[in-house]
């Protein structure tokens, strides 16, 4: 049976070790970090994007368009949310109408279905809140939400039932050829495989320039972002651009399928590839700019700010598929907006090429997803009635801003790709995304997490490495000296 | 609308009270004492107490007890009368839902869901602690960040340290309080940040609690940048100008594993939306009447679910009051009378009650209560009924971090003519 | 010597300046009101703190919670932490145990301010 090492727990990475094992062959997966969805996956604007933003003829197109056909049947495959509210670009200016009809243009030669622009009448009846100094919008219909690290941990959850291995803390430093195989030295020791997958995600400009003499660049660009309570009543039923830039799609102002409002992102270029850090200036231009959009605009339902970091490849297209002159090694390199959208297609087309081209046989039986419970915040009275009957564990309301009961922290945890962290808790069954920030239920999730990892309070860790919530015992330190 | 299975199972209350903190006890102790029988309290937490039970320094009851007690121990007296009334308590029971006819949905381990019809409901959640994003602090998503509160539970209830160079953001009391605490367990404090010019904590723990421990109370501060990328490492601070932005150039930087914040406490009214009650944009509260009802019939607020209190003497006060009401409301002892608004005037934030009664029959005293919007010296506080003035009071100093009260006289309540009451400060 | 402090009997916290003489306040400025002056006095010459803290119980995460019964010294209060970091207390204690008796020679006891059973 072939060995292949999948390198990065993103999005990316998960859907094509999903669909990977669908073949016969031993797989492993190795994240840098403590859980899948770290880097890019966890902070986005949660799109799918119908396709008319890439040009046409390009990778980006073609994925994009191919994965946003996919996205509903692969959400109820796995169990991920998905939604398609349709998007809005809008024009502000009678200069910006032409953008608006070269995205239409663009959209009509991508394949992009149910396009259409409309005016400002219509515009303001469809979305009451717009700012009335609209022109004209470009609508898209087909434009949809999912939530990109819930996405992920599905993914990773499928593949792991079919037998991929999922390894954290593992970051491959260095990969080389070797013979038949390939080498890669990671935080875990050396590791040998006779295929790689390369979904490194910022990482993976680096690997791939130690496997292929035609070098690439990755410039970290960083978007930052405002995220407002769904205590808020949504303004916006779809997800509002503006026209887009060299850099970017501009800022939105959009719905999440949880009824959060996300504002943002910004794009900046920026050196340190690690760099999630939020600042001043940044989100006062999410501010600014989503005032165009939405002049009615209140911060005052801000429940939290982040940043994330996309990669993005100099010439502004996907790289895709074998390692240029390097038999074993494939890639998945530079994969920024509409990366998410793309996934899919991504990892359908990626997988195809590995299994044919390594002639790996089809697996005489593919697993299903792990059915997972419907949240209970979502779950009707009857069927609270029902869950808590089968685990008394849904009878304690452990977050009270999303209403998430002990019972689903602890099947989060035990996941096949389970949390191990707060933070992991978080993202999987949205303790302490509400208003209060994880105030009062972090120290319930930590002690929950402790007692199903089997480890002490003081080694629970918000996001792995040494982001331990807690330093000691007071035991510990009252021995101390005086402070 | 409910299955049949389900509907057979609704238990029919008199008076529920949500919550089991200090002022769902007196809220409960006071509807019993009033002869109500059919009563249940609902507690989400393993016991009762709230928050008392995680204040363990020292400065309760002085009003109520004349004496000087922790907060264990002055919930404990409460926790005694209420056991002593044979009142039940379910306590690690959430309260899920209250619609406006005051049908209640609960769930808990042992019980699992429960469904009630109150007669009365007495809202008793109390509030909670504004966190870092609603600040919109930038910087890194570090560890080593917690609200007051939270370190506060960690140290005294489950015995972990959360840090050991601390700083704080913040002089609300909780901040105050915790700066002792964790100096006192073995922390190191390097500073109390406050970004207003004054603190909004008690005097009596800025000497105590900072002074004392020679840690730097730095006043119109703010923190800009939050530093780390496991754990928190570093704070920037920076002096802010009159509205409130910082100073480029005045920036220092702390190098600490541990931000605490204590900026402002925010009360849980998400039961008390879902039931319709009108809310006060001011109090973030339910507005209520002088007999503490909401907007709903039948529903009443007290402590701090209903405005921010400073002392918890207060919060207990107010919720005897709330629990006698909706004990005289399940009792029928209705009221008949025409009902005038009270108002904010100059110097003046947050009334409760903002709905008073001019009886038709005898009137009751009624205590009023609001915070100073700013800090008042020998100044003056006027109840006004149009032109006409019904009471005025002479005070050495409002602070906002000090509520004030003012209690409104039978006569005076007869004597509004208008529809509209106002309370104003006049320096 | 001269004292600068803070009078902290209500919201106006006067600064009060305090002049001392062989350890004796011998005059008091700054007060609005006589509950500033017998502050001062007793703040200057004789500074009293009622200590509070969350102490381990063995074998237990939660720990309790004690106080001194009365004020003991400023002084006393880090070696008063220091002598209840020596306890090794273990359960039950009751509110109201005496977890400590006569805390660093004060005459104070410390005593336990809930319950663990």
């Amino acid at each position: 049976m072939k060995k292949i090492i999948v390198i990065g727990g993103g999005v990316i990475g998960c859907a094509v070790a999903r669909e990977l094992s669908r073949y016969e062959a031993e797989i492993i997966l190795l994240e840098g970090g403590v859980d899948v969805a770290e880097g890019a996956s966890k902070a986005n604007s949660a799109i799918v994007h119908a396709g008319f933003d890439a040009k046409p003829g390009t990778m980006k197109a073609k994925l994009n368009v191919e994965g946003v056909k996919m996205y509903p049947r692969l959400c109820a495959e796995v169990g991920a949310p998905y939604g398609q509210p349709g998007a809005m670009v809008l024009a502000f200016t009678p200069e910006e109408r032409p953008t608006i009809e070269k995205l239409y243009e663009q959209g009509i030669q991508n394949g992009v279905e149910q396009l259409r622009i409309i005016e400002r009448d219509e515009i303001l009846a469809l979305e009451p809140n717009t700012n009335p100094d609209v022109e004209c919008a470009l609508l898209a219909p087909t434009s949809g939400l999912t939530c990109p690290y819930e996405l992920t941990y599905a993914l990773a959850d499928h593949a792991a039932v079919n037998g991929v291995n999922f390894v954290m803390n593992a970051r491959v430093n260095g990969i080389r050829k070797d013979g038949e195989g390939f080498v890669l030295a990671t935080e875990k020791g050396e590791m040998h495989a006779e295929l790689v997958v390369n979904c490194a995600g910022m990482g993976s400009g680096e690997l791939h320039n130690q496997l292929s003499s035609r070098k690439v660049r990755l410039i970290p660009r960083k978007g930052e972002y405002y995220l407002l309570d769904h205590e808020l009543p949504l303004l916006f039923t779809r997800t509002m651009f503006q026209c887009p830039s060299k850099m970017g799609k501009g800022v939105l102002v959009s719905p999440t399928l949880h009824g959060n409002t996300i504002l943002g992102p910004t794009a900046e270029d920026i050196d340190d590839a690690t760099d999630v850090s939020t600042t001043r200036e940044a989100l006062a231009l999410v501010n600014e700019r989503s005032r165009m959009t939405w002049p009615g605009l209140t911060l005052r339902n801000v429940i939290t700010t982040f940043a994330g970091i996309r990669a993005h490849e100099e010439n502004g297209d996907f790289i895709i598929g074998a390692v240029e002159g390097c038999p074993g090694a494939y890639e998945t390199v530079g994969v920024e907006s509409p990366g998410l959208s793309s996934a899919p297609a991504i990892a359908e087309m990626l997988a195809g090429q590995i299994a044919g081209e390594n002639a790996l046989p089809l697996k005489p039986e593919w697993k299903p997803a792990p059915v997972r419970k419907k949240p209970f915040y979502a779950m009707s009275l009857e069927e609270r009635v029902e869950a808590v009957k089968e685990d008394a564990n849904y009878g304690a309301l452990v977050c009270r801003c999303e209403q998430v009961t002990e019972a689903e922290i602890r099947a989060a945890i035990r996941r096949p790709v389970g949390a191990t962290t707060i933070d992991g808790v978080k993202r999987r069954t949205r303790a302490g995304m509400g208003r209060c920030q994880g105030g009062f239920c972090s120290p319930r999730v930590l002690e929950i997490l402790a007692e199903e990892l089997g480890i002490d309070p003081t080694q629970v860790t918000k996001g792995g490495g040494k982001s331990n919530l807690l330093v000691s015992t007071i035991a510990q330190a009252m021995g101390k000296e005086d402070a | 609308m409910l299955s049949n299975e389900l509907s057979e199972q609704v238990q029919s209350v008199d008076v529920l009270v949500v919550g089991a903190g200090p002022a769902g006890m007196a809220a409960a102790i006071a509807a019993r004492e009033a002869g109500v029988e059919s009563l249940l309290v609902l507690e989400r937490e393993a016991h009762m107490g709230g928050i008392l039970r995680q204040c363990i320094h020292n400065g309760f009851g002085l009003h109520r007890f004349k004496e000087e007690l922790t907060g264990p121990e002055y919930a404990q007296r409460d926790i005694d009368r209420v056991n002593e009334l044979g009142i039940e308590v379910r306590c690690g029971t959430t309260v899920l839902s209250i619609d406006e006819n005051r049908f209640v949905t609960a769930i808990s381990k042992e019980k699992g869901v429960q469904l009630f019809q109150a007669g009365a409901i007495v809202l008793a959640m109390g509030c909670r602690e504004r966190p870092r994003g609603a600040l919109g602090t930038p910087g890194t998503r570090c560890a080593g960040v917690y609200s007051a509160g939270t370190a506060q539970k960690f140290v005294n209830l489950e015995g972990y340290m959360p840090g050991k160079r601390v700083v704080i953001l913040g002089s609300g009391d909780i901040g105050l309080i915790m700066a002792r605490r964790m100096t006192l367990q073995g922390a190191k404090v390097l500073a109390c940040v406050e970004i207003m010019p004054y603190s909004g904590g008690l005097n009596r723990n800025i000497v105590q609690c900072l002074e004392d421990y020679d840690i730097p109370l730095l006043l119109s501060h703010t923190v800009v940048d939050i530093q780390g990328k496991d754990r928190l490492s570093g704070v920037t601070v920076a002096k802010v100008d009159e509205k409130r932005n910082p100073i480029p150039g005045t920036e220092q930087h702390f190098d600490c594993d541990t931000l605490l914040l204590s900026v402002g406490l925010i009360p849980e009214n998400e039961l008390t939306r879902q039931a319709g009650v009108t809310m006060s944009a001011t109090t973030q509260g339910a507005v209520v009447d002088d007999r503490l009802q909401t907007s709903r019939e039948g529903i009443f607020a007290c402590g701090n679910v209903l405005h921010v209190h400073d002392l918890v003497d207060f919060v207990s006060a107010e919720s005897f009051r709330a629990g006698r009401a909706a004990a005289d409301y399940v009792q029928g002892k209705n009221r008949e009378g025409r009902y005038v608004s009270m108002q904010d005037g100059n110097g003046v934030r947050g009334v409760v009650p903002q709905q008073l009664l001019v009886p038709e029959g005898e009137a009751e005293p009624v205590q009023v209560m609001f915070r100073p919007a700013g800090v008042y010296e020998n100044a003056t506080v006027v109840v006004r009924d149009g032109d006409q003035e019904i009471l005025r009071r002479r005070k050495r100093i409002f602070t906002p971090g000090e509520m004030a009260e003012l209690t409104l006289k039978p006569d005076m309540i007869r004597s509004i003519e208008g529809d509209t009451v106002t309370v104003e400060i006049i320096v | 010597m001269e004292r600068q402090i803070t009078c902290i009997n209500c919201p106006v916290g006067c600064r009060l300046q305090v002049t001392l003489e062989n350890g004796q306040v011998t005059r008091v400025e700054g007060q609005s009101c006589k509950r500033g002056e017998t502050y001062a006095m007793q703040e200057c010459t004789a500074p009293a703190r009622m200590v509070t803290a969350a102490v381990p119980v063995q074998g237990r995460t939660t720990p309790v919670s004690v106080k001194t019964r009365t004020p003991i010294p400023k002084e006393q209060i880090f070696p008063c932490m220091r002598q209840l970091a020596t306890l090794r207390l273990t359960a039950p204690v009751r509110m109201g145990d005496v977890v400590l008796s006569n805390v660093c020679g004060t005459g104070v006891d410390v005593i336990a301010t809930k319950t663990v059973e």
